[in-house]
């Protein structure tokens, strides 16, 4: 056996001691508390924010005496770190005010830590909704509407390529997820299917290293005497990609509407192939958040049907093909062309405001150049006729107005009459600006918590863990006694190390994850217990004070690398298959359990040789009485 | 301070017999709890909305039930809990309403009828996800008893993954029981705890079939029955069981005190998993691998890998 059993190089000590400064210097950020900040963001999202904005903000504070403690400047936007809660809602009132609504104001909290240790990385752990208060939202997808709507665009986009290719056809229409075309000729339905191929984009796909193109549709034709019938159905491929694209339109304006509400640090994520997080920090009204989120809101102008006899047929239920159906706001029925002449897509602003001759609230939009030019030609050649504004929402369809052309209408500027207040004036215009969502959306699991159930589930968890580990240090001080000192020092720096790690990889704490903190300090004691008793174990056997720390380590690490490896593999199983907050127990359990061998196995052993290593005759070791059976 | 004295070993094989007639009259009462009473499942697994609103003032629970009723909500439950001020309520999913909107006209109406009520935390949870979160707890549990067996198999025998397991399920049915029988909720916390009570648990049967497959390589005790050499294993790994149960329960303890009500049935559930896993340990685990036919044999095949140590 080695001669000297307890002696650590000295680059392990080296190693422990740096390692312990750097958990130290990466805790501390967690100490300093936040302070209060606003925070400059762009409407549309992804836009940046240029210099004269930051230099009217910076006057504005001056002029009213608020000083600034920090400003950050980063893609999102800008932050502005206050010295006071009443600074900050006074900030807030004067910077919006100073730049205008393109921009939105949020209140935020910003890290108080020093710069120093903010330039080399060292950030606060994230609070999770269950700490700070806030909304948790997950929203499932409408697919099933989604695809129906690539079909519909199907539809549209087939007649228009089939004019273009002139192929003549009599009829065509949708049967759930299908099309249904009708050719007079064998052949021009051959030609359709031609014309449908070019149409969706062959996906690549990889099959065993070749790439394949695959179609987007599958066919079916049947015949009889005197028609020929097409079948067009979007298949998985493309009607996957009909989904995802949905999704995607969804996201963006779920990310514009939110920039909107003026929520400092959303979480909007996807999750799964048809399902949105959403997570929103300190915002209390949940009722108009769900409002805002949920709203599908469309906007398309269509034409009115001038023709009397067809109109009046359409509203006595006989609606010609083509032709649509729909309520204005004070129930009249007004019959509109299926074609769309403009959605609202192509809007780039919109606006709440007042008609300066009537008085009443309206909502005043801008086009972009291609909507501007389409409105444009539609204005000259429709004179005297009439033009609906069609908002779409989730449940109703309606018109919201529906005036008579007075003249051509270039620059894209365009006036909803018709709000019933300055509110609904207000709300339509965010809509409109937002864009609108692809697909329906249902909220199918929420979570709220108001601020002081955060403030108060700090105190639970804090004091839980306080008082947990307060009791572990008497029990282990009590029974161990040097030793037991030696396992507290090294559950204390286990729990350093814990905290910096969580803070290095910016983990959310939740009331579970502090949870699974306090659970770790408990189990991880039983690292030290099990040395501890191996070491007896070795001195009631009869061994040196020296052999027995020694192979009482040595034959303790075996034992613990088996019993860790099984929690390891539940704290897995809970990280895979949890969700939310549990995956955050999760973490916290694996991370702790390699902490806990870490400061068992090197910090506490260093301690240990350190105090021991040295000494070339030890009488006794301070583990407390150890009771000999006298036949050993 | 050393609180086991112990002479000799404590002949724990001999009762085996005894503790099997009590794990299974357990098993049985916990299992029979469970087909007849069944879990008391929270809103994560069913579906469903809670809300946590409290009045200053405090408040007559009833008038709240009245409020809920005249806006057809009267299948609701409501409670108070800690003090008069703090009302829990919890409202079932009801068909062809969406979640989103029966916590906001929960709230408007309890608003309209007091305006100091705050509503200080809202769960709702729809059918379709609770569906998933319980098939996922489902399969987590799954996994990580599949994920032991296998580890256990490689680093042990067979027959020691097998024992390992059967004490930790019988802990698990035990939590289970529990709260079957006293129609605690069970929600996605609890699920976590009894988790970590599996991977914890199966730290026990491990520190245990450690000391019984080193004891087994002795030279003294090689030639022992293997009952002797479980008795022997299990009576020196006492103390350090104690001792590791007695920390984390404090800590558990702190929780059951300062917790408050989201983190109260997570820590029930440990601290019946923890006071049950010494004793599925200590009288389930080896005895089970005793029967399995566990012998000297079967671990000295394991014995040369085993002997690798980190060199310090």
């Amino acid at each position: 056996m080695n001669p000297q059993p307890n002696q650590f190089s000295r680059w392990k000590y080296i190693l422990i001691i740096s390692s312990v400064f750097f958990s130290l210097i990466y805790t501390l950020p967690n100490f300093y508390g936040e302070a209060p900040a606003v925070q400059i963001m762009s409407i549309k999202s992804g836009e940046k924010i240029d210099a004269s904005i930051l230099k009217s903000i910076e006057t504005t504070l001056r002029e009213s005496n608020i000083r600034i403690n920090k400003l950050i400047i980063e893609n999102k936007g800008i932050k502005v770190k206050l010295d006071s809660a009443k600074d900050q809602l006074k900030a807030k009132k004067l910077i919006q005010d100073a730049i205008g609504d393109r921009y939105v104001v949020a209140l935020n909290l910003l890290p108080n830590s020093p710069n120093w240790l903010t330039s080399i990385g060292a950030l606060p752990m994230h609070l999770g909704l269950d700490l700070r208060g806030g909304v948790h939202f997950l929203m499932q997808l409408d697919m099933v509407s989604a695809s129906g709507r690539g079909v519909d665009n199907l539809l549209i986009q087939s007649r228009k390529e089939l004019q273009k290719e002139k192929i003549p056809y009599f009829g065509s229409k949708r049967i759930d997820n299908s099309l249904e075309m009708k050719f007079k000729k064998k052949l021009d339905r051959d030609r359709a299917k031609e014309a449908f191929k070019s149409l969706g984009s062959g996906r690549k796909i990889q099959v065993r290293r070749i790439t394949k193109e695959t179609a987007a549709y599958d066919f079916i034709e049947t015949d009889s005497a005197n028609e020929f019938i097409l079948n067009v159905t979007p298949n998985a491929y493309s009607d996957g990609d009909t989904q995802s694209l949905a999704l995607k339109q969804n996201l963006e304006t779920l990310h514009n509407r939110i920039n909107e509400l003026g929520v400092a640090e959303p979480v909007i994520q996807q999750q799964g192939a048809d399902r949105i997080l959403v997570q929103l920090p300190g915002v209390q009204d949940t009722a108009k958040a769900k409002e805002i989120i949920g709203r599908t809101a469309m906007l398309e102008m269509r034409m009115v049907e001038e023709n009397p006899s067809r109109a009046n047929a359409a509203i006595d239920g006989k609606v010609a093909p083509g032709l649509e159906v729909f309520n204005d706001r004070d129930g009249n029925p007004v019959v509109v062309k299926k074609e769309v002449v403009i959605t609202g897509k192509r809007i780039t602003d919109a606006g709440p405001g007042l008609d300066n001759q009537t008085g009443k609230s309206i909502v005043s939009l801008t086009f972009d150049s291609q909507g501007a030019s389409i409105f444009k030609d539609v204005t000259r050649e429709n004179i005297g006729k009439r033009i609906a504004l069609i908002l779409i929402d989730k449940k109703t369809t309606e018109v919201v107005t529906a005036p008579v052309i007075r003249g051509e209408i270039g620059g894209g500027r365009v006036q909803i009459t018709g709000m019933d207040s300055a509110q609904e004036a207000t709300d339509v215009a965010l809509l409109l600006r937002s864009g609108s969502l692809a697909t329906p959306m249902e909220i199918v699991e929420e979570r709220t918590v108001g601020p002081s159930m955060g403030k108060d589930n700090i105190d639970r968890g804090i004091k839980s863990t306080v008082w947990g580990f307060m009791a572990i240090v008497l029990l282990m001080a009590f029974y161990y006694m040097g030793f037991g000192l030696v396992s507290v020092i090294g559950l204390s720096v286990n729990l350093l190390f814990l905290v910096a790690l969580l803070s290095i990889i910016q983990a959310t704490l939740t009331l579970p994850g502090i949870a699974a903190i306090a659970l770790t300090l408990g189990m991880a004691i039983d690292a030290n217990v099990l040395i501890n008793e191996r070491i007896r174990d070795e001195i009631r056997n009869g061994n040196t004070p020296q052999a027995s720390i020694s192979i009482g380590y040595e034959k303790a690490w075996g034992t613990l690398v088996d019993s860790n490896m099984t929690t390891m593999i539940a704290g897995l199983a809970l990280f895979v298959f949890g969700s939310g907050p549990i995956k955050g127990f999760a973490v916290v359990l694996m991370l702790g359990i390699l902490t806990s061998m870490y400061s068992s196995i090197w910090v506490s052993r260093g301690i240990i040789n350190y105090v021991y290593g040295n000494r070339r005759h030890i009488n006794k070791l301070s583990i407390g009485e150890i009771f000999r059976v006298d036949n050993n | 301070m050393e609180i086991f004295r112990v002479k000799k070993d404590i002949p724990f094989m001999k009762y085996s017999k005894l503790s099997a007639v009590i794990s299974i009259i357990i098993f049985v009462l916990s299992a029979s709890f469970l087909s007849t009473k069944g879990l008391n499942l929270g809103i994560d697994f069913t579906g469903g909305t809670i809300m946590e609103v409290s009045y200053p003032k405090g408040i007559d629970v009833q008038d709240i039930r009245d409020t809920l009723k005249s806006i057809d909500l009267e299948d609701s439950q409501v409670q108070n809990f800690g003090t008069e001020t703090d009302v829990l309520i919890r409202l079932p999913i009801k068909e062809g309403q969406s979640i989103a909107d029966i916590s906001e006209k929960v709230s408007l109406a309890l608003k309209l009828d007091n305006n100091s009520m705050e509503v200080r935390r809202v769960e709702s949870v729809g059918s379709q996800v609770g569906e998933e979160l319980y098939a996922n707890g489902a399969l987590a549990i799954l996994f990580v008893c599949l994920g032991i067996v296998l580890y256990l198999s490689l680093r042990f025998e067979w027959r020691f993954a097998i024992a390992a397991i059967i004490a930790n399920m019988h802990d698990v049915v035990i939590i289970l029981g529990f709260f079957s029988f006293f129609q605690w909720e069970f929600n996605l916390t609890v699920l976590a705890a009894v988790l970590a009570v599996l991977g914890y648990s199966v730290n026990e049967s491990v520190v245990v079939f450690d000391r019984v497959r080193e004891n087994c390589r002795k030279a003294t005790m090689r030639n022992s029955p293997i009952s002797a050499i479980m008795n022997n294993a299990i009576t020196r790994t006492m103390s350090r069981t104690i001792m590791t149960h007695l920390s984390t329960q404090t800590v558990v303890v702190s929780m059951l005190i300062f917790g408050g009500e989201i983190l109260h049935n997570f820590a029930l559930a440990l601290t019946i998993g923890i006071l049950f896993g010494i004793y599925s340990s200590i009288m389930v685990g080896c005895p089970m691998a005793m029967w399995l036919g566990t012998s000297q044999r079967n671990l000295a095949s394991n014995v040369a890998q085993d002997t690798k140590k980190p060199s310090e």
